[in-house]
């Protein structure tokens, strides 16, 4: 177990740092000016560039960059917030979004747990019937549409809760995107848990429990859920990413100042932010390889098969 | 002699299943009598409804399954030394596993890879199912499973109760499920093909072990195969099963030295043999009927190369041989002209006879 | 059983014995698409797919408006040009059909069958046409993705070894780098617009279609028939074209099912991000930012492309659905 999660540790680190420095190099050796809201001279501009120290060696400015960015410091950005340094924004963003996100998983996953156990049980009855109409919805209909019904229905047909995100009416500015959000993560945990729980129910080992005359909710708790459940976690990787990039939109359309509408901002506007590309796509990045390698960890806590791995071994 | 006491009484069970294809009719009326303190073997093809009328009994049917009728009797002392008489079939689940299943009736699945839980440590396995039935401490429990592992020959047991099942071998495995449907004390246990899944070596390792626990425990089992090689060693009485029947059955020396079925003449056949020159192997040609269809007539006519005109247009009833002895063809009808087994068959029954004097 | 008489005791001798039914050797491809036909929810799919590429190819032409046509009439009173804004769907002959009165305004005998935008263009039209340049984009990338992912994925199991192990090292770190971040850096070198759409679905989509011609590739090289044709002589091209490719078909067009709705969700993604297809374009994901941004005034106007994508979703989802399900039947449970 200490070898596996050292070795993921490892490939974890060094995939970042290979994606890192590719975004630095296309970043760095794009074209045009990289100062488009300053009108300057050519040789204004030869000369920022020389302070910068953007005609160094790349590999020179790589390690510069990440010595600065190992401090938290990630430049300023080009044309974003008026230079303002990309920490600070960066920091505020990353809170607004980690609140709504974390919200909408958790919300998400729970709902959709209880959803796929309930039509699991019932299989082929009406809650199953419920529980798979509800995920095709989900999986069809992106998080933005929600987001939009919602607003337009709770926020400006009637006035229940705030049409735009209000930090001062923090809890009600959350319901709307945090559920929109939800609704993807939801549906796909609880079709899969369904699927999961059902392929369980049919196995050999649920058949031979049932046997030594387990039945009911000892059965369903001892040797289907806790079987069902592991896998689960494998899912949540891909959803929480799906949930990072729906997240692009549904800042954008409720004027949450999160780390989505950031990206939205970099990169949609007239001049593009290069710092703040370079600077949220290592974020992104690190958040992507960071979710896959904690869920790694946590289902290799969960699973015997792989926390135990020696045939016979002790312990 | 006594009067024997029989234990399992199966009759006339006919179960269809509700398939995406349409309805299947898995059993076509199913009769099985098992004695107490003896071996019964249920011999067939893939397919003809081995497995399936075994967990009929067991109360382990899939939710899709159709009971078109019949019962099974199944008589056991319960908690208070009375001998109890129930129909399973008229039983609710919840009833069956509290009082029967693991308690009175145990079962030994064909994988030992799949039928073990993953997550759960052997020990809790073993143990769970004595907790529920016999009301005993955890602590007592795993003292008894202990036991129980190294009666089926299981060393460092104590070490073995805490790991979890990838970490032991498929003969290693079966063992553990042998210990856990011995755990209480059953009066009834079922081996679905306990060894197809296993190593050649680990085979007969398994099969003595089954048979050594009977004998020690006084059990009576019954045995799904194929393998008629397993049936010769273990059996008391065979049952060979056809298309979601029971055509032919008999005492073990009567259905290997005077079979008197064609199926049972084709499976004989194709035992694999050392004492033959003849170096190919006899296959029953063609495969079983689709039982998503009727069966008009002798469900093996259309691949007996002794079929009547009458088998297809009636099912043959048993025609009783001996005692003991009785088979589902018409050509033990007074009608029917008289048919031998083939000669090559004879040939090779005569070599066993030779072989187990 | 008294009636059966001597006669029907007799020997039926030497005949063909019947052999099975139940397996009975189907050509391959029959038993998937009777599978697949028998299910309900694979055939919805498909008609739904089936029905929205008609409409996506044939609905503009129904319609007296281009994509792009403003609708607009001579008032008779003042001489100025009135534009049919924000108009609600409306039917005049099936009106008339119902007998109810039919409107005086301007546009009374115009059809729209979705109503008209906040510019006064046809939503019908435009509906479709922002459909068919969905339907195409993602069709293209992911075709193209097929090909690029079938020959990585065919070259690294082929080659095996280094060869692979490198390749795959490279799938490993391409895989780690979110969609998000790929489009961002695109942003930088590439104007915004469809061919930043289809670029950044080129770089991502494929890597599916490669695990799987990979797996394939590995699993039929170690077969016996495929070592005994390496044996007598058979060259590297014939094995992978008929033995590799016929086997990854299956899995390949599953894999593209699953695809092309990712496809069109990213492209309405980016769209409505505004990095997407640019106006006077448009598509499935320009059209519903485009309702988006009239929801107050025009609340219907981002209905019907909702509703198509929702339904091109539902649909490639079913036939996904259908087509794993038919290539890899599960024994029914007994």
């Amino acid at each position: 177990m200490k070898k596996y999660v050292f070795k993921r540790i490892l490939t974890a680190v060094i995939t970042l740092l290979i994606i890192t420095f590719l975004l630095f190099t296309l970043v760095r050796i794009m074209p045009g000016n990289p100062f488009p809201s300053e009108r300057m001279t050519d040789e204004a501009i030869a000369a920022k560039r020389e302070e910068m120290g953007l005609n160094d060696n790349i590999f020179v400015q790589f390690w510069n960059y990440m010595k600065n960015v190992m401090k938290g410091d990630f430049g300023k950005g080009t044309s974003l917030y008026n230079g303002a340094p990309i920490k600070t924004v960066l920091g505020k963003s990353l809170a607004n979004s980690f609140k709504i996100g974390g919200i909408a998983i958790l919300l998400g996953t729970f709902v959709g747990l209880v959803l796929g156990v309930v039509a699991a049980l019932n299989r082929d009855k009406f809650m199953d019937v419920f529980c798979s109409v509800v995920s095709i919805l989900g999986v069809c209909v992106p998080a933005y549409v929600f987001l939009i019904f919602l607003q337009y229905n709770f926020a400006y047909k009637t006035t229940l809760l705030p049409y735009f995100f209000d930090s001062r009416r923090f809890f009600e500015s959350t319901i709307i995107p945090s559920v929109s959000m939800s609704l993807f993560t939801m549906s796909t945990i609880a079709r899969f848990t369904r699927n999961e729980m059902v392929e369980i129910m049919d196995s050999d080992y649920v058949l031979l429990a049932e046997s030594k005359g387990m039945y009911g909710s000892k059965l369903i708790t001892r040797h289907v859920l806790r079987n069902a459940l592991i896998p689960v976690v494998t899912v949540l990787a891909p959803l929480v990413v799906d949930l990072l990039t729906g997240a692009l939109v549904v800042e954008k359309i409720y004027g949450i100042q999160g780390i989505g509408k950031l990206m939205v901002d970099a990169i949609s506007g007239e001049g593009i932010d290069y710092n703040y590309v370079l600077a949220l796509g290592i974020l992104y990045s690190a958040l992507y390889i960071g979710i896959m390698l904690i869920v790694d960890l946590v289902y290799g806590l969960l699973d015997p098969r792989i926390r135990i791995s020696s045939k016979g071994g002790d312990k | 002699m006594e009067e024997k006491d029989k234990i399992l009484d199966i009759r006339d069970l006919d179960v269809s299943f509700r398939t995406s294809a349409g309805m299947i009719h898995a059993l076509r009326g199913v009769n099985i009598d098992l004695y107490r303190g003896e071996t019964v073997a249920i011999v067939g093809e893939s397919g003809s409804g081995k497995s399936v009328s075994m967990k009929a009994a067991m109360g382990l049917m899939a939710s899709n399954a159709v009971f078109n009728g019949g019962e099974v009797i199944f008589r056991y002392k319960d908690d208070n030394g009375e001998i109890k008489e129930v129909d399973i079939l008229k039983q609710d689940k919840k009833w069956i596993r509290r009082n029967i299943n693991g308690k009175h009736m145990a079962m030994v699945f064909q994988d030992p890879m799949t039928s073990l839980d993953p997550t759960m440590t052997i020990g809790k396995q073993i143990t769970e199912g004595m907790i529920a039935h016999l009301g005993i401490s955890k602590k007592e429990a795993w003292e008894r499973a202990k036991g129980l592992l190294e009666e089926v020959g299981i060393v460092d047991a104590e070490k073995r109760m805490k790991n979890y099942p990838h970490q032991l071998s498929g003969g290693m495995r079966q063992r553990v499920v042998i210990a856990i449907a011995l755990s209480c004390d059953p009066d009834l246990l079922i081996c679905d093909e306990p060894t197809t899944a296993l190593d050649v070596t680990i085979q007969a390792v398994i099969i003595d072990l089954i048979r050594k626990v009977q004998k020690e425990r006084g059990i009576s089992v019954i045995y799904i195969t194929h393998d008629l090689g397993v049936v010769a060693k273990v059996a008391d009485y065979v049952n060979v099963m056809y298309a979601g029947k029971i055509v032919e059955v008999g005492n073990v020396n009567e259905i290997f030295y005077e079979p008197a079925h064609p199926y049972t003449w084709g499976l004989l056949s194709a035992m694999p043999d050392l004492g033959t020159d003849d170096d190919r192997l006899y296959t029953i040609p063609g495969s079983p009927p689709n039982l998503l269809h009727d069966v008009k007539g002798d469900a093996f006519a259309a691949r007996n190369p002794f079929a009547l005109a009458i088998d297809e247009m009636e099912h043959p009833p048993m025609f009783k041989i001996t005692e003991t002895h009785s088979a589902a063809t018409w050509l033990l009808d007074p009608r029917a002209p008289k048919v031998e087994m083939p000669e090559e068959l004879k040939k090779r029954i005569e070599r066993m006879r030779k072989e187990a004097e | 059983m008294t009636n059966y008489t001597e006669k029907d005791f007799v020997l039926l001798g030497e005949r063909d014995i019947q052999t099975d039914t139940n397996f009975a050797s189907q050509p391959y491809w029959r038993g998937v698409f009777k599978r697949f036909f028998a299910k309900k929810r694979s055939v919805v799919g498909l008609i739904i797919v089936l029905v929205i590429i008609v409409l996506a190819f044939f609905g503009p032409l129904l319609s007296q408006n281009g994509y792009r046509d403003i609708t607009s009439v001579k008032d008779p009173e003042t001489g100025k040009e009135i534009v049919a804004r924000g108009l609600d769907p409306q039917i005049p002959w099936l009106d008339k059909l119902l007998g109810k009165e039919a409107d005086d305004g301007l546009f009374a005998d115009k059809t729209f069958l979705f109503g008209t935008d906040d510019l006064g263009r046809d939503l019908w039209t435009r509906t479709w046409y922002g459909a068919r340049v969905s339907l195409l984009i993602a069709f293209v990338t992911i075709f193209i993705d097929v090909i690029i992912g079938m020959t990585y994925g065919l070259v690294s199991g082929y080659f095996g070894g280094a060869v692979d192990s490198v390749m795959q090292r490279f799938v490993e770190i391409a895989n780690s780098v979110p969609r998000l971040v790929i489009v961002s850096v695109l942003a930088i070198f590439m104007p915004k617009g469809i061919g930043l759409v289809i670029v950044a679905l080129l770089i991502t989509e494929w890597i599916g279609m490669s695990k799987i011609a990979r797996a394939e590739m590995l699993k039929i090289k170690e077969m016996e028939y495929v070592l005994a044709g390496r044996t007598l002589g058979a060259s590297n091209f014939s094995i992978i074209f008929k033995d590799v490719l016929p086997n990854t078909v299956g899995p390949i067009i599953t894999q593209v099912m699953f695809s092309i709705p990712t496809a069109i969700f990213t492209e309405a993604f980016l769209s409505f991000v505004g990095v997407g297809i640019m106006l006077p374009e448009c598509s499935v994901g320009s059209l519903i930012e485009d309702g988006f941004n009239n929801i107050t005034t025009l609340p219907y106007q981002i209905v019907p492309p909702i509703i198509v994508l929702a339904l091109l979703m539902l649909g490639f989802n079913f036939i996904g659905d259908g087509l794993r399900e038919a290539l890899a039947p599960k024994l029914d449970d007994m």
